[in-house]
């Protein structure tokens, strides 16, 4: 059968869903995508499209995730929830080199073979976003990430044109979403119970072809009105509506927002946040671009075997400043300070991007519900304030 | 390291014993210690005891009476290297909930004749007593964080033994948050990370067993359940448990119940 | 998507490549303080590695872990390396464990070099604050080469005498030319040199300021009260340069340990140039 021309639109219902599904595990691949479990729609192996949350809903606010049922929800109303692209690609835990002593002498043992490559479906606009961004740090910088590049180029998505929002949502306001506009293989709009897929690149294309999918076009009226469903979001996100089931969604002004911050290291509300933050990590571990990490040697007692393990750190940890047994940034203070300067500005002159994708997931993950846009607006308001400066330098 | 083996000692106060377990259960791990240390004083493993002095020794349990004070002055003589191990060795433990009544009462309940009971008033932890090298937390202490341990001290290196709190290690296995997804009071944000995230990726909240995390922000938290819905009495309960003793768990039960 | 690696593969740097060397020779420096001559044992290796005076690399010790040392030999000594070492946490107390022969790992080298390929017509200073001349020798070796720069000056303060670091070659450097002048904090008896902290030493350093470079390594403090004070004294900011400490677990801007306001210091750093740090320093707890 010959492929399906890249940008071409197709109507897929469930079994065609399933049958890219078998192709794509026909293959090799592991399949990953969103499953109801533990109260939440997250990430999981997935066999079979009846795993979907089909009639799910979310609701999001700060500190806040609570699922509900609704006959009239699709397979994918629901948006992000604590996982990402992130857990997959840039895993928590992982062995980067391994060192073995042999009659005294220490080799570096060989790299284990890479996993089974990976498919995932039910990719939002926001988190194809924090794609790119991880590219940039992984690959990007002049050193390359062998673990991650090894997953990377062999990624299989599925994307997700999102129709609702919940309120921790602001992609509009970090112009991430909610439309998949590329980076993707193929990218599935819901309407009426069945998904229109565009093709995204070739790979897509083979895979939907080798799913056996008979060319089933859109007319153009149809594609036409399928087109617009992210858009139509996308303007009542911009009105901030909370219209058609669609509660109203945070927003952030991100108008001169590095400048703003880094002109703003002693600002009271730094002091202010820190009353309220738990310093306990949630924000930076759920976001899908955060990538600070530590390298732990893992040893048995008899210290001939040694693994180096990469764990996720963040820079709400002491141990992450921590140089000669004192952490640089010791007050909660000073962290916070850090995760919001890093992501919002500092993320620009590292990468030329902001670190942020507006997918709102360290404002619902956060146990006492911080609001990163909240705390940007407060620092706007009172842009050039500061707190007596209590010592000379750090 | 040294030409001769190492030589461990495992000591034991007021507890449950179950920290000991965690080393007695290692299985092949406990073989491989074996080879590599004397374990010359383990009373739960062997009565076979060789006197000290001990270049690592291990505590367990939280000091009760007059002459559990006086002989962990003894044991610290022995040991070159101490270690507390376990909630009753590091904060007093369960039975540190006696510090909040007085114990003549609890004498006077349970026993047939109180007069045979000598014991403190209070239960406290080992480092109140003497100084302690090193606390390993936990109730029970993490049979991996002992091993850890017992390998970093072996192999001269500093353990890796983080302060940070029990949501780092629900997040890296990818346990959905109990607070957030279902509303239960958790106490995983200001507890310290060790047990693998053990009851909220059994869809229960953190009871706290590692104590106070390196930062901990339990007014916030409380307050954040409090106008959840959560009562005071069961914040109480919640903060003051197997490590309610630990300063900042004692500090925050004290100021919920308005003793500050 | 499936990516066709939009990175040429070609300038593809693995950070985490290591390799094997022994230690050759230990020197011991000052108190707690070691030089280690590493030599590679792939010879192969060992030539084609190359380093910049002022960059550092990781040293690895298996089962301990490992840290971000400055090179301080020459960079001209192909085959060979020296890092000088002060034993203050895990890693580096276990490399002062180690005796001649013993297995080092290496790999790098990573981080900006101090510009001393560019001041062919400039008064060079360094300053240097304890074991930060470590971080320097490399360069001062380039220094004192003719036709490396104008006049080459090193300024070197430590806590007590017995701390001043590299003693031994100072004779050497100013038969090169080089000025070299020492201060500590406490004295003690048997010290006739000055007292006071290292910024005292630039008044008599810096005679010609608009062609002088300072390239500065201690403590924070101490490297910006040197580079305030050489601005006062009509030093230009952007020939200033400093070169900042921060613990990294990855050396490529990967881990974001090192992060010190907008920069990596392991990839941005640790050679930097005051203009663009100098406000950065006076963030308290940044």
């Amino acid at each position: 059968m010959q492929p399906p021309p890249i940008h071409s639109w197709h109507w897929l219902d469930a079994s065609d869903l399933q049958a890219v599904i078998d192709a794509l595990r026909g293959e090799g691949r592991r399949v990953i995508g969103p499953k109801v479990a533990d109260g939440a729609v997250i990430l999981g192996d997935l066999v079979s499209v009846a795993e979907l949350p089909t009639g799910w809903l979310d609701e999001q606010d700060g500190g806040s995730y609570r699922l509900r049922q609704d006959p009239a929800a699709g397979s994918f109303d629901h948006v992000v929830g604590p996982h990402s692209l992130k857990n997959f690609l840039f895993p928590a835990r992982e062995t980067l080199v391994s060192f073995a002593r042999e009659d005294g002498v220490w080799h570096e043992q060989a790299a284990a073979p890479p996993a089974a490559p990976l498919a995932v479906l039910g990719v939002r606009g926001c988190d194809l976003a924090a794609l790119r961004i991880q590219d940039r740090v992984f690959l990007g910088n002049g050193f390359v990430d062998e673990a991650y590049r090894s997953r990377r180029e062999r990624l299989f998505l599925v994307a997700v044109n999102c129709r609702r929002a919940v309120a921790t949502c602001f992609c509009h306001s970090t112009g991430c979403g909610p439309a998949v506009e590329a980076g993707f293989d193929l990218a599935l709009t819901e309407v009426d119970g069945r998904f229109a897929c565009e093709v995204g690149s070739e790979e897509g294309a083979r895979v939907l072809s080798e799913a056996g999918i008979v060319d089933a076009p859109l007319s153009t009226d149809e594609a036409e009105t399928v087109r617009r469903v992210p858009h139509d979001l996308a303007s009542r996100m911009h009105a901030r509506q909370a219209t058609d089931g669609v509660p109203r969604p945070r927003s952030l002004d991100t108008h001169g927002i590095r400048d703003l911050l880094m002109a703003n290291p002693e600002h009271p509300r730094w002091d202010d946040v820190a009353t309220r933050c738990l310093s306990c990590t949630n924000c930076t571990l759920v976001c899908p671009t955060c990538f600070c990490a530590s390298v732990q040697e893992v040893t048995d007692l008899t210290g001939d075997h040694v693994d180096r393990e990469r764990q996720w750190a963040s820079c709400f940890s002491l141990d992450h400043s921590r140089m000669h047994g004192q952490p640089t940034r010791s007050t909660t203070s000073s962290r916070y300070r850090q995760w919001l300067t890093h992501k919002f500005a500092g993320w620009i002159d590292q990468f030329g991007t902001s670190g942020c994708t507006g997918c709102g997931r360290c404002i619902t993950w956060c146990p006492v519900g911080i609001d990163v846009t909240e705390e940007i607006a407060a620092i706007r308001a009172t842009d050039g304030v500061t707190v007596a400066r209590e010592e000379a330098s750090s | 390291m040294a030409a001769h083996k190492p030589r461990l000692a495992v000591f034991k106060f007021a507890s449950c014993d179950g920290c000991q377990l965690q080393l007695l259960e290692a299985g092949d791990r406990l073989l491989e210690l074996a080879e590599r240390v004397e374990i010359d004083h383990f009373l739960e493993a062997s009565s076979r005891v060789v006197p000290g002095p001990y270049d690592v020794g291990l505590v367990e349990g939280s000091i009760t009476t007059a002459d559990d004070a006086e002989r962990i002055r003894e044991i610290r003589r022995q040991c070159r290297f101490l270690v507390s191990i376990g909630a009753c060795a590091t904060a007093g433990g369960i039975q540190a909930l006696r510090n909040w009544q007085r114990v003549d009462d609890f004498v006077g309940a349970v026993y047939a004749t109180p007069a045979y009971i000598q014991t403190l008033a209070t239960s406290t932890g080992i480092a109140e007593h003497v100084p302690v090298d090193f606390e390993l937390r936990g109730c029970p202490v993490d049979r991996g964080q002992l091993l850890e341990l017992l390998s970093a001290v072996l192999w001269g290196r500093k353990p890796h033994v983080p302060g940070h709190c029990v949501c780092v290690e629900c997040k890296a296995r990818g346990t959905v948050c109990v607070a957030v997804a279902k509303g239960i009071a958790c106490l995983g944000p200001v507890t310290q990370a060790g047990c693998h995230a053990l009851c909220p990726s059994h869809d229960r909240e953190c009871f706290g067993c590692f104590g106070p995390s390196e930062s901990p922000n339990l007014v916030s938290l409380t307050g954040f359940y409090e106008r959840g819905g959560a009562s005071r009495a069961a914040l109480v309960r919640l903060v003051r448990s197997f490590n309610g003793h630990a300063p900042a768990f004692r500090a925050e039960s004290d100021r919920l119940e308005g003793n500050e | 998507m499936t990516m066709a690696s939009p990175w040429p593969t070609a300038s593809h740097i693995d950070p985490w490549q290591t390799h094997s060397t022994r230690i050759a020779a230990i020197a011991d420096e000052t108190e707690g303080v070691r030089s280690y001559r590493l030599r590679f044992d792939d010879a192969a290796v060992g030539d084609a590695f190359r380093f910049a005076a002022g960059q550092f690399n990781m040293l690895y010790v298996p089962g301990v872990g490992e840290a971000a040392i400055s090179i301080s030999s020459d960079p001209e000594d192909v085959g060979t390396l020296t890092h000088t070492v002060r034993a203050v946490g895990n890693v580096t107390d276990a490399l002062a464990r180690l005796t001649v022969g013993d297995q080092v790992f290496v790999r790098g080298p990573f981080g900006t070099p101090w510009p001393v390929d560019r001041v062919m017509d400039r008064d060079v200073v360094f300053v240097a604050g304890g074991l930060g001349l470590a971080s320097q020798r490399s360069a001062i070796l380039r220094a004192a080469l003719p036709g490396t720069c104008r006049h080459a000056t090193v300024l070197h303060g430590a806590k007590r005498p017995g701390e001043l670091l590299y003693t031994g070659e100072y004779d050497a450097w100013r038969r090169a030319g080089v000025t070299v002048a020492t201060i500590v904090d406490e004295g003690g008896p048997a010290w006739n040199g000055r007292c006071g902290l290292v910024t005292a030493l630039l008044d008599d350093a810096i005679d010609d300021p608009a062609r002088t470079t300072v390239l500065c390594c201690g403590p924070d403090p101490m490297m910006v009260g040197v580079a305030e004070k050489a601005i006062d004294m009509g030093v230009s900011i952007d020939a200033i340069f400093l070169s900042l400490e921060r613990t990294m677990a990855c050396a490529a801007a990967h881990c974001g340990l090192c992060q010190f306001g907008p920069l990596f210091v392991c990839r941005d750093g640790p050679v930097l140039r005051y203009d663009r740090i100098g406000l950065l320093m006076k963030v308290p707890r940044l």
